[in-house]
């Protein structure tokens, strides 16, 4: 299918960027790796008159090593943060959603950031971004501001990024040694999840003696599944305990029906996906 | 993939001979590297692009048109609605009307006045360039009265809702088959009557959901008017039905169409079809005397191109108390969508004569309502009603495997016909030319190593393990080979079911073999230069086979129905057989020999008891040359044949499947698939695989994953890849797949259809499998395709509506110790989730 027509910028820095978004406003949409908005322009869902592409400013690029947290670059390709070391060391929950995300196509194309940004509540990187408590900087005409997980998700396809601001990166502090598991439930391998469920768990001597668990598809943005983590800390790490503190998983949630699944359902699934990936997590 | 050779039933290929090698197929190469013409890659001078302004309503009056907008957009040549063109566009032909009073509303390419399912085409967009054309269809501003839609099948064959006003019903035909009334067999009213007083009934309503084809190539077409003669492209399954269909609407001379379907990336029936689309092409192409090009977006693919399936199924199976069949009775609703298209309305009948399947069942009804709906319409898609068929017979078998506490497998082998009553003639009045049940249940069995299995889901059972294991059994058989033209013409079907082919010596002693099958995908031309390689005795890479170009195999139908070798390579075989009879002579000739002295093996020509010969390649170029041949010979060796096969071919074979079931989630997963099918002599085992593997998924997908969705509005929700779920190979497993071989005596290769095979098959396997994993619970159906979220229902709702924490341990449904003797009880209806 064919877009209708819109002019094509391509900047090579932040700057530039911004300045072009500020010329064009309303009328402009920012194109990060493509895999989502190229489908909605080719469908005619959406039809900017500008097409802004980020591809070309190298600085939204790559991961590195900032003391206790590590920086993931707005524009680094699902398919770098997939196999990075950085990130396999100290936000290894990042790694294991990002492994099960789309196809190996899409992973070489998307990105971290547009992924984010784009705040699809199926989308496999909030859930995980929030329960390790990220916070991302935002770029805007009068310079960089940072923003909380907690304050980042608004809405259904709606973040905290303003209409002349720009993500650059996210900065996810270090949970090195923490225990990670993503709990994807699919019909077919290539689908957004049906519900999905990120745990990450601190285990001593058998203890839970920290989780944090960020919940995929439970409502109009990624959720905290709070309850569960303030049960679970000091229980021991075996299948009975976390099953009762799992039992709370759905509180609070407001799922979508749809034809993989009604509300009903996905909190039933909630509630076994949370205790499946604690115990998974605590390496029970 | 796994596929193993079963020494005992298969003999090791003759490495002198090119039937049996697993060739490679020779042209991936140019389809995998791109390095070919689609139809979508062709460019002509000066030609024109369409764009369809497609209804958004399943169901309204069109009150006003106004293109003015478009017509004022950049190059934009023309703006056409159905009203403009109502007099000459003509309306799509149904070349199968099952009845001689169908109820057939008319069909116009593009709708004039009212339309009749979200996706019809309202008005046709002429640009110079794709994008410009789509541009200004987004400018025409349509006013619509909104009209009450018949959708629900069921509620539609109640006509509340109309969804053709003017035709005052929805029914448009009701056909019927009775062995009573046929004579090939009993009354099934009294044996199920009986069955009622001493006996079992199985009483069940199966849903087979709506599906889309989903092939790999959106459609396409070109059509240049600028000759003597106007060429369509087009990416068809049947060029040939296609030129006669166009010639028939239009009025334009049969002589003056030419349609090449170049290569085609696939089709499974949805492309067994002609088309609004072509017909519009063609139109609008002799309008404005310029080329013309459409290709269709996916998403007018999911939503226009025709849908498959998507049939409520009745059924009724009377047995004794052991389990022995009485009697089967078949009602089927089936739901046409809004118009019976090109062979729409047969694709049920299709099926009508596969439900008895494999058994010898005394008596047999079935019986068929076709319905109007206000959906795109239905037709052939892989299988073409005997998927539907097999799927009931073998589901509720199961159910009375059940019933009467045996294994499966131990009911049907009660049931079968055995391999010593072949031929055999069955209660739907066909006659089974060739089969052994019995060997391809044993063979499967060992592949799949059944009684392991069935021990593990036993232990699983009894410790009340959260992930239950489930066993699928499916022992199906066909009819393919479409199709005998007789036969056909009893059906009320428009034509017949022979095929053609030529064979061609050129100079160079190289081959050309023109076939009237239309390749999309199924490898012919390395299947048929096998079979040519051999009877001609020339090198398989010698052959060249030509198709899909009327003006070069000028003579055909096509390809669907598994036909394309078991009838198009007979055809071949028939005309190589030609090609030898006329250099017997020419070779005589030369070697100064009688005729009757000449023999002919491995390509050569020889005079008997000497070692006096000559080659193939010389006796064509000898022939070609011309100088020196008899007296009243003509120079040419070519020839044709045509050959319309006697009777339909009957490939079987037993699938077994095992899944496991996440009793917490409803979460099905394969865990084995093995089968053994009989499919005749095999040309290509390597391509038979493929087949097979794609014909596999292509079932499972029914069962698990597939289901064209439309809203109470009548607008399809699965209208992209995102909620219509086609599976990957993430998605599944290897599968354990032999063959036994039973040849079939309907042509002299001994080959049966397989391009069906394994779709049919498959879908009940892996649905008996789910049920059977919790068959214990209480489930007896769970409708297709089986969600996880069905599946947890099915089990909620079995328990009462309890969400019990764990799986209670539990007996299996039948012990090898209860025999069939266990105790019988009358059931009626199914858990329907």
């Amino acid at each position: 299918m064919i877009p209708a027509q819109f002019d094509y910028l391509a900047p090579t820095t932040v700057e530039e960027a911004l300045a072009a978004l500020g010329q064009h406003g309303d009328d402009a949409k920012i194109l990060a790796g493509g895999q989502s908005l190229l489908p909605v322009l080719r469908m005619r869902l959406n039809a900017p008159e500008v097409v802004i592409d980020l591809g070309r400013i190298e600085s939204l690029r790559g991961i590195r090593d900032d003391g206790d947290a590590i920086v993931i670059g707005a524009m680094t390709q699902h398919s770098v943060v997939e196999h990075d070391p950085l990130v396999a060391e100290h936000a290894a929950l990042i790694s294991k959603a990002v492994e099960h995300l789309a196809d190996h196509q899409i992973r070489h194309r998307g990105t971290f950031g547009g992924a984010l940004a784009h705040a699809d509540p199926a989308g496999d990187l909030g859930a995980p971004a929030l329960a390790l408590g990220a916070q991302f900087v935002i770029q805007g005409p009068g310079g960089s501001r940072t923003v909380a997980a907690d304050d980042f998700f608004v809405d259904l396809f709606e973040t905290a990024i303003g209409e002349d601001e720009i993500l650059t990166e996210v900065r996810v502090p270090k949970h090195t040694g923490w225990g990670a598991c993503y709990e994807k439930f699919v019909r077919v391998a290539h689908q957004w999840p049906i519900v999905a469920v990120a745990a990450t768990v601190r285990v001593e001597g058998g203890t839970i003696a920290e989780a944090k668990i960020g919940l995929t598809n439970m409502g109009s943005t990624p959720l905290r599944a709070r309850a569960v983590e303030s049960a679970l800390v000091g229980q021991p790490a075996t299948e009975d305990a976390v099953r009762a503190a799992a039992a709370q998983a759905a509180d609070g949630t407001n799922p979508p029906s749809d034809l993989n699944g009604e509300a009903a359902y996905r909190k039933h699934l909630a509630t076994v996906l949370v205790r499946r990936a604690v115990l998974n997590a605590s390496g029970a | 993939m796994t596929l193993t050779e079963d020494e005992m039933t298969q003999a090791a290929p003759d490495a002198t001979k090119e039937i049996g090698k697993d060739r490679r197929r020779k042209e991936d190469q140019r389809l995998i590297t791109g390095r070919t013409r689609w139809t979508d890659n062709i460019t002509l001078p000066g030609m024109l692009h369409l764009a369809m302004v497609r209804s958004p309503f399943a169901h309204a009056t069109i009150t006003n048109i106004d293109k003015s907008a478009a017509e004022a957009s950049p190059n934009v040549v023309r703006v056409i609605t159905g009203a403009d063109v109502a007099e000459e566009q003509g309306g799509l032909p149904n070349a199968w009307p099952i009845t001689p009073d169908q109820v057939t509303p008319n069909h116009p390419p593009i709708a004039v006045d009212r339309v009749v399912f979200a996706g019809e085409i309202v008005a046709v967009i002429v640009a110079r360039t794709p994008a410009e054309a789509r541009d200004a269809a987004e400018l025409v501003d349509i006013d619509y009265d909104e009209l009450p839609a018949a959708l629900d099948l069921k509620e539609a064959a109640e006509d509340k809702v109309l969804a053709h006003p003017d035709l005052g019903t929805n029914k448009s035909a009701f056909w019927k088959f009775d062995s009573a009334e046929a004579g090939t067999g009993g009354n099934v009213d009294e044996a199920i009557a009986k069955a009622r007083g001493d006996g079992i009934v199985i009483e069940r309503e199966y849903r087979q959901q709506r599906l889309i084809p989903a092939f790999m190539e959106p459609r396409s077409t070109v059509v240049d008017p600028t000759g003597e003669q106007i060429t369509m492209w087009s990416a068809t399954q049947i060029p040939h039905i296609l030129k006669f269909l166009l010639a028939a609407v239009t009025g334009v001379s049969e002589s003056k169409i030419r349609v090449i379907a170049p290569d085609v990336g696939g089709g499974f029936g949805g492309k067994l079809q002609t088309t609004p689309e072509e017909f519009i092409t063609f139109l609008v192409a002799r309008k404005l005397g310029k080329p013309v090009k459409y290709t269709e977006t996916r998403s007018e693919s999911l939503m226009a191109a025709h849908h498959g399936r998507d049939q409520w199924q009745k059924l009724t199976l009377a047995a004794e108390k052991d389990g022995t069949v009485t009697g089967f009775k078949v009602e089927l609703l089936a739901d046409l969508g809004s118009h019976v298209s090109l062979v729409g309305g047969g694709v049920p009948v299709l099926g009508a004569f596969m439900f008895n399947s494999i058994y010898k069942f005394p008596a047999y009804q079935f019986s068929v309502q076709t319905v109007l709906t206000n959906k795109t319409w239905t037709d052939a898609y892989r299988g073409a009603g005997r998927p539907e068929a097999t799927y009931a017979i073998e589901r509720i078998m199961d159910e009375l495997a059940a019933e009467v506490g045996v294994d499966p497998l131990v009911i049907r082998e009660q049931n079968w016909i055995t391999h010593e009553e072949f031929p055999f003639t069955s209660v739907a009045g066909l006659e089974y030319d060739s089969g052994n049940y019995e060997a391809a249940t044993a063979r499967a069995k060992e592949l799949f190593g059944y009684d392991e299995l069935r021990a593990e889901q036993k232990r699983r059972r009894e410790s009340g393990d959260q992930v239950q294991l489930g066993i699928g059994v499916s022992t199906f058989t066909e009819m393919c080979g479409l199709a005998p033209s007789r036969v056909l013409g009893s059906l009320d079907y428009g034509a017949g079911g022979w095929e053609h082919a030529s064979v061609r010596m050129l100079p160079t002693g190289k081959v050309e073999v023109l076939t009237g099958t239309s390749a999309h995908g199924q490898g012919h031309e390395t299947a048929f230069s096998q079979i040519v390689a051999d009877r001609l005795g020339v090198a398989f890479e010698d052959v060249e086979v030509l198709h899909g170009d009327t003006m070069v195999s000028h003579k055909g139908l096509d390809t669907y129905g598994s036909r394309s070798l078991v009838v198009g390579g007979e055809a071949i075989v028939k005309a190589a057989d030609k090609v030898i009879e006329k250099a017997k002579p020419i070779a005589a000739h030369l070697l100064e020999a009688s005729v009757d002295d000449i023999e002919f093996e491995a390509g050569r020509f020889s005079v008997k008891g000497t070692d006096q010969g000559l080659a193939m390649a010389e006796i064509a170029l000898a022939t070609f040359a011309a100088h020196n041949l008899p007296d009243g010979v003509e120079p040419s060796l070519d020839s044709d044949a045509t050959f319309d096969p006697v009777n339909f071919n009957y490939p079987h074979g037993t699938h077994l499947c095992a899944m496991e079931v996440d009793t917490e989630t409803g979460q099905v997963k394969m865990r084995k698939y093995a089968a053994c099918d009989d499919i005749g002599n095999i040309i290509n085992p390597l391509i038979v695989s493929g087949q097979v593997h794609g014909g596999l998924v292509q079932g499972i997908a029914q069962a698990l994953w597939e289901e064209a969705v439309h809203d109470d509005a009548g607008t399809l929700v699965t209208g992209s890849f995102v909620d219509y779920l086609l599976p990957t190979s993430a998605d599944t497993i290897s599968f354990d797949l032999d063959h036994t071989t039973s040849p079939s005596t309907t042509n002299t290769l001994g080959t049966k259809g397989v391009g069906e095979a394994g779709t049919i098959a498959s879908t009940p396997a892996v649905v008996n499998a789910v049920v059977d994993a919790v068959r214990h619970l209480g489930v007896n159906d769970v409708r297709m395709p089986c969600t996880p979220e069905r599946v947890w229902k099915a089990i909620n709702d079995a328990r009462g509506g309890a969400q019990a924490e764990t799986v209670g341990a539990a007996a299996p449904h039948f012990d090898e110790s209860t025999g069939m003797d266990g105790t019988v009880d009358r059931t009626t209806g199914g858990t329907d989730s």
